[in-house]
């Protein structure tokens, strides 16, 4: 596709976002409808991992730092969530102020963590953030003695869900006559959130700042050579990245009404690098189509493996669990053997790689 | 030439690596306006020099005065910033941008948007990325590879690589522009057209430090000449002096060819 021409013609770029902007709001009550419950969070979890691999992007995409345990934002910005709107402290503050705090504390810890990994890269960073995304797990799994904190491995439950006022996403709601129910009203918040995301990244990737980033990841020491401070920049990708992780585990919090630490392991941090990876690495379309896919093509299996198995053999030869990780594995391969860019690479990465077989 | 006011003074600069002596105190004055060179044999530390001058090896002693002031090395950006910029023995491009993001990353330095400028595009922002960008093409034009600006940087060609290196420089509007080797494996006829460029920027008011192994270039362009061998200044003078000078001849005879690989690790 030639997106110099289509951006040339208006008329036809504004009638492609009318409709994708159409087919958004109405596909909670279609796949509601068609699919059931069940798909519907599904959908709403893919909103979330849009925002995660969208921040983690900025991190491992831009800056180029393997970031092995991101999911750790995710988790500060749950337990802060859980902990200031639960019954667990008896604390019920307002979505207004623990979203944004949630994401200013989820920043500072991505600075923080980020601060002792500054002078190093590839498998190094990568091994220490993801011993930093463990001890953040074990902590929320720890810190329940001698001061009862985060309740433990029992995790915390009865969060509130999100609400304004007295609009709370949790009942049914009735906007100009129809009734939203509670899963499609967070699909819009969700969506909402998720479109502010890919917003600021697309203006953060276009920037002074995102040019430094890309500069630090093609080559750090000519960077430091044209005057860009590469502490200040890497930290701010830190902090920036886990800004949105913290706002995505809030929501997160606010949706399930319950948060563990098991919510937060290693996997989650690997999914997310995946998405990232598959999608097409410092490409916000890729990124968000590994998201979708990621989130999707798992569960769909899921689903399938169990009927599926039945109709072939009868009986249920394979547990669809393990099944799903074979075949997520194999889907890796072929992808990275076939697409190493990624699924929907920009188009820069794509000329590298082009120039690169000559 | 000697009237001219200076612009940069090292004095007694050292480099240690374990044992290896890199830079054995190396005392030079660069004059504003001047091209001066330094030259030696391979591993003479011309190169380790230059990143000590750009902060991007901590020397074991030694000061340098850059435009009045002590300059302060411990951080490549903070020299940057004073007014100093290089290029690369082996270019070091940012190799999947393309060629006009590689000079704007280069005006990083001089201009200011943040985070919060960059998410609101404010009229402020907007203003700026247009000067970064027209500034950007401005010295690509300069340095004749404004046809190759949406080109990526790794798709250049070797010499029009060495040009974006040096508009990258530029862009961050530097009072000294060290050159670590910029006529390394080219052509007689490039050679030249570097030549003329270097020239053009003197006359641009910039002044330029530069290292370089093509000894009829050195002779040709340099105002005065400083040799390095073993990390030790043996020589500073016009270049027919230099030239003449029993030690200089010493020091490239009697030195044994050495892997050009060596002075990336010791140079």
């Amino acid at each position: 596709m030639n997106w110099n021409t289509l951006k040339h013609d208006r008329r036809t770029l504004w009638a492609g976002y009318a409709a994708i902007g159409i087919v958004l709001a109405v596909l909670p009550f279609l796949v509601g409808a068609g699919l059931g419950n069940a798909w519907l969070r599904i959908l709403n979890f893919a909103m979330l991992y849009i925002m995660l691999a969208l921040g983690l992007n900025i991190v491992v995409g831009f800056a180029g730092l393997l970031d092995l345990g991101y999911i750790a934002f995710y988790a500060v910005g749950a337990y802060l969530y859980a902990l200031l709107a639960s019954p667990h402290f008896g604390l019920h503050w307002p979505v207004w102020a623990i979203l944004p705090l949630g994401a200013v504390v989820a920043g500072g810890a991505g600075a923080l963590l980020g601060a002792p990994t500054l002078r190093l890269r590839g498998d190094y960073l990568a091994i220490v953030t993801l011993g930093f995304g463990e001890i953040i797990r074990i902590f929320m799994n720890n810190l329940n003695a001698p001061i009862n904190i985060t309740n433990g491995p029992q995790g915390i439950s009865s969060i509130d869900p999100f609400h304004i006022g007295n609009v709370t996403l949790a009942k049914p709601l009735v906007v100009a006559g129809i009734t939203v129910p509670s899963l499609h009203a967070y699909y819009y918040l969700f969506l909402g959130l998720a479109l502010v995301i890919i917003f600021v990244t697309i203006r953060l990737e276009d920037s002074r700042i995102g040019r430094a980033w890309v500069a630090i990841r093609e080559d750090e020491i000519a960077a430091k050579a044209c005057g860009i401070n590469v502490r200040n920049i890497k930290l701010l990708a830190f902090a920036m990245g886990a800004t949105f992780g913290g706002v995505a585990g809030g929501l997160f919090a606010s949706f399930q009404g319950f948060v563990s630490p098991e919510s937060f392991g290693l996997m989650e941090s690997v999914m997310v690098l995946c998405m990232v990876v598959l999608g097409g690495m410092g490409h916000i379309p890729g990124v968000i189509l590994g998201g979708i896919l990621l989130t999707i093509l798992p569960e769909a299996f899921r689903h399938a493996a169990v009927p599926l198995q039945q109709a072939v053999f009868g009986k249920v030869v394979v547990d669809p669990e393990s099944l799903r990780m074979l075949l997520f594995g194999l889907a890796l391969i072929v992808v990275m053997l076939y697409r190493p860019a990624g699924l929907w690479p920009s188009a820069t990465r794509k000329r590298e790689l082009q120039g690169g077989s000559k | 030439m000697s009237e001219r006011p200076l612009l940069l003074e090292a004095r007694d600069v050292a480099k240690h690596f374990g044992g290896v002596k890199a830079l054995r105190g190396v005392s030079l004055t660069i004059r504003q306006g001047e091209i001066y060179g330094l030259i030696g044999p391979n591993g003479a530390g011309k190169t380790t020099f230059f990143n000590c001058l750009t902060g991007l090896y901590v020397p074991n002693g030694g000061s340098i005065v850059f435009d009045g002031a002590e300059l302060d090395t411990s951080a490549p950006h903070k020299v940057a910033a004073r007014g100093i910029a290089r290029t690369f023995q082996n270019i070091r491009l940012f190799a999947n941008m393309t060629a006009l993001e590689n000079v704007m990353v280069g005006r990083h330095q001089r201009t200011r948007a943040g985070v919060f400028g960059a998410i609101f595009r404010t009229p402020a922002t907007k203003a700026e990325e247009a000067a970064i960008q027209r500034r950007a093409e401005e010295l690509l034009h300069y340095v004749g590879i404004a046809d190759r600006a949406q080109d990526l940087a790794k798709h250049l060609s070797y010499g029009d690589q060495r040009r974006l290196e040096i508009a990258r420089a530029l862009a961050t509007e530097p009072r000294l522009l060290a050159l670590d080797e910029p006529a390394a494996g080219m052509n007689a006829s490039e050679t030249g057209e570097l030549r003329t460029l270097i020239e053009g920027i003197r006359k641009d008011g910039i002044t330029v430090l530069l290292i370089e192994h093509d000894v009829k270039l050195v002779m040709g362009l340099c105002d005065r000449v400083a040799v390095l061998d073993y990390g030790e200044k043996i020589c500073e003078d016009v270049p027919a002096v230099v030239q003449k000078d029993p030690r200089v001849i010493t020091a490239y005879l009697g030195a044994e060819a050495q892997p050009a690989g060596s002075e990336v690790a010791h140079g």
